[in-house]
């Protein structure tokens, strides 16, 4: 590596260190990360060992032809590799295994240029030794790994609920992208089956009840809490918190028992009063964070100008500390649409939420309608989690305006 | 029907309150296993008795799992939610035992057969306990892949075969409990059948069984839910494994998987109904009313045509038709169909009674080794 900055030009900048060798690291390197997707694909098939040594004649000849020939093309040889790859997939496969060489093709090409052109160590200062310079790219790949076992089994069902079998297996039909292997009767069986309509409606009509019972408490204790002249202010804090802190089985099994006695248990009410009780710590939290950032003299101004409390809440603190009521009450709505242990103990069959049928369903029958609804479920939280962000932009960008 | 639904209704609730017609509730939670099962009763029992009485409202929870410890909770709490409830026949003894299930008469409850046998003499053998109404039998049972056995190798005709890793290689699936598993391998290990009970009564009995089943100890993989098995099959990642007969059923014939039955050695069980005790008088009134319809030979009967579980009552049994969907035959594919049952293990109820507590912690500590 180093030898490559000894006949440097003395024109040139005096740390640049040229591009890597060819011989003695990119191809290496190349026909290393070709073995690896060799391993793969030859393991599908069966075949691993002959698998790397094709994918490290692959990834050599990739290399020494970028390289060599193609150094300053790469456009041109990215696409070319990948269409070379993809119908040499297609014709040892079908239509997915042309999508894995595609994939193979992209991913190889990206590899040598940024291994061959020393791009690699474009994130580090240029006087870093070889082993900063690794680290430095270690460090990028374990983020990159955590990022992908945080995501990956999310993304794999979102495939897999479009399966034309009952079974949660990706059939030969489904890897060779055949449209046979898809079918959207799973989502049929969702939309037209009474037992999880029945859960949907239960879910939508106990978690914004709750939801509103959530906000409405938690933001009044919230800015009661957040008074000077309040007494045993961090004890009542801690007593309103401890739904969330408090291992929800405990909560479900003594709420069980208590609801039993006053009658609330399996009942529309005594669901929405357990689920409010979980919300409403988000909503306190959330709150309570908002409202550090509120200007008092603010109500004090308003009160200056002729306002009563009522007022001065609903127009003055209210619009400010929105954001926060908001975010607070998607997280309460979010806590009640997941919820299944309390649900399990404080409602009856009349009360089944999604959640519910979906522990149902996974233990009873393993169908990929519970894969499904997982999906679906994954849009709305999606969705849900892009307004809390949006909202917290829009807060930050009120508050940047907000004088003082 | 309702003259005879006030005398039963009194005679069994026997608190000299008479139970009328009028005072029947309208609203009745039974529970079950969810799944196909459940959706067999639906149709056979739930969805005519509906049509009979349009007043009544019916809701489904999917509890029979977890029902002993959620009975014991709603007994403590006081507040017993359940009408009628779905159980093997061994939780139906635990339940009767602890006084949460109500004590029955056959005869005075249950309608009488078809053929004019009394209820008693229809179900037989099949009434293991005094809370327990039988619905089903229906059997433990292996399954294997014909295209993953090795080459050449004869498909297998007996359960030994899952002890057999060096004809059939490849992972097993079995239920992770010692129930079954124990009287498969000792059965395996030369035992006669009709010794079983009386060597695993023995602690060296005992430890043959769990000697047998460490020789394919680590090619098992541990299943607690019935789909499992079906789904591991069909994914390829066992050869053969147990499961419920009806879920082979299903995965063979509704869903075309390319399945074998093995038969050899099927466990049968029973499964049926128990009314949790203490219910008030008009919901009793009710589960009686129901129960006394859905166990009746034709509604056993029509159960059939939805799953492939054998119906408990002997006069059901001439009624068994085809399938609803498919159409085909059901009568073949039932665990007492003569060619299905040619060799049957029949599970000892007051045995495993006695002896469940000791060997499931032997059969765990055995697992964690």
């Amino acid at each position: 590596m180093t030898d490559a900055t000894a006949d440097a030009s003395l024109e040139e900048p005096i740390f640049d260190r040229g591009a890597p060798p060819i011989w003695s690291f990119t191809v290496p390197m190349t026909a290393l990360f070709g073995a690896f997707f060799g391993f793969l694909v030859g393991n599908a098939n069966g075949a691993p060992i002959p698998g790397v040594l094709g994918g490290a004649v692959y990834g050599a000849i990739v290399a020494i032809v970028a390289m060599t020939m193609l150094h300053d093309s790469r456009t041109a040889f990215r696409w070319g590799l990948i269409v070379l790859t993809a119908i040499a997939g297609f014709i040892f496969g079908s239509w997915g295994a042309a999508l894995a060489g595609g994939i193979i093709g992209a991913v190889v090409s990206w590899w040598v240029y940024w291994i061959g052109r020393g791009d690699y160590r474009a994130g580090v200062p240029i006087y870093s030794t070889t082993g900063q310079t690794l680290w430095h790219n270690t460090y990028l790949f374990i983020c990159g790994l955590i990022f992908f076992f945080l995501i990956a089994p999310i993304i794999t069902i979102i495939p897999l609920s479009f399966n034309a079998q009952n079974y949660f297996t990706f059939t030969p039909e489904m890897l060779s992208l055949s449209p046979e292997g898809y079918s959207v009767k799973h989502y049929n069986d969702f939309f037209t089956n009474s037992d999880w309509q029945s859960a949907m409606w239960n879910s939508l009509k106990i978690a914004p009840m709750a939801t509103i019972l959530a906000v409405g408490f938690g933001t009044l204790a919230a800015i009661g809490l957040s008074q000077p002249h309040v007494p045993f202010r961090r004890a009542i804090m801690a007593v309103l918190i401890s739904p969330m802190i408090v291992p929800l089985i405990i909560s479900a099994a003594g709420m069980y028992f208590f609801y039993s006695r006053v009658n609330l248990q399996g009942t529309y009410l005594g669901v929405v009063l357990a689920h409010a009780a979980l919300g409403i710590p988000f909503v306190i939290i959330t709150v309570t964070a908002t409202l550090v950032g509120f200007d008092r003299s603010l109500t004090r101004a308003a009160a200056n100008l002729g306002a009563d409390p009522v007022t001065t809440f609903a127009r003055i603190q209210m619009p400010l500390i929105l954001p926060g009521v908001i975010s607070g009450g998607l997280f309460a709505f979010i806590t009640s649409f997941d919820e299944v242990v309390v649900v399990l103990f404080v409602g009856s069959a009349q009360q089944k939420t999604l959640p519910w049928q979906m522990f149902i369903g996974l233990r009873e029958q393993i169908s990929p309608t519970i894969l499904a609804v997982a999906t679906i479920l994954v849009a709305i939280s999606i969705a849900l989690l892009t307004t809390v962000e949006l909202l917290r932009r829009r807060s930050e960008r009120l508050r940047g305006l907000t004088p003082g | 029907m309702k003259l005879k639904t006030i005398l039963m209704g009194t005679a069994v609730a026997g608190f000299g309150s008479v139970a009328t017609a009028q005072e029947m509730a309208n609203d009745m939670t039974l529970v079950s296993w969810g799944g196909a099962y459940q959706s067999s009763q639906q149709k056979a029992y739930a969805e005519p008795y509906m049509e009979m009485n349009p007043d009544v409202s019916i809701t489904w929870d999917e509890s029979s799992p977890e029902a002993v410890a959620k009975l014991r909770a709603m007994n403590e709490a006081g507040n017993v939610t359940w009408d009628l409830v779905d159980v093997v026949a061994a939780d139906a003894i635990r339940l009767c035992d602890e006084g949460l299930a109500m004590e029955i008469d056959a005869d005075e409850i249950l309608a009488e057969g078809d053929d004019g046998s009394s209820a008693e003499d229809d179900f037989g053998d099949l009434l293991v306990s005094d809370c327990f109404i039988p619905q089903i039998v229906y059997s433990i049972t292996a399954a294997y892949r014909p295209d993953r056995l090795p080459e050449g190798a004869p498909a297998p005709d007996s359960i030994c075969a899952l002890f057999d890793t060096e004809t059939y290689p490849g992972k097993r699936a079995l239920e992770q409990r010692p129930i079954n598993n124990v009287e498969w391998a000792l059965l395996c290990d030369g035992v006669a059948k009709d010794d079983i009970y009386d060597v695993l009564e023995t602690e060296e009995g005992q430890d043959r069984a769990f000697a047998k089943l460490d020789t394919i100890k680590d090619d098992v993989i541990w299943w607690s839910a019935a789909a499992e098995p079906p789904q591991l099959l069909a994914d390829g990642e066992i050869v053969m494994g147990s499961s419920y007969n009806g879920r082979w059923f299903s995965a063979i014939e509704e869903q075309d998987q390319p399945f074998e039955m093995l038969w050899d050695a099927q466990v049968f069980d029973l499964d049926g109904w128990i009314i949790p005790a203490g219910l008030p008088d008009d919901r009793l009134a009710r589960v009686l009313d129901f129960v006394n319809f859905a166990t009746d030979t034709q509604r056993l009967a029509d159960q059939a045509a939805y799953i492939s579980y054998g119906p408990a009552r002997q006069s059901s049994a001439p009624l068994v038709g085809d399938h609803a969907e498919l159409g085909i035959p059901m009568g073949p594919h039932m665990p007492t169909a003569p060619e299905n049952s040619k060799n049957v293990f029949v599970y000892n109820y007051s045995w495993w009674a006695d002896y469940r507590d000791d060997l499931d912690s032997k059969f765990q500590a055995w697992l964690a080794q």
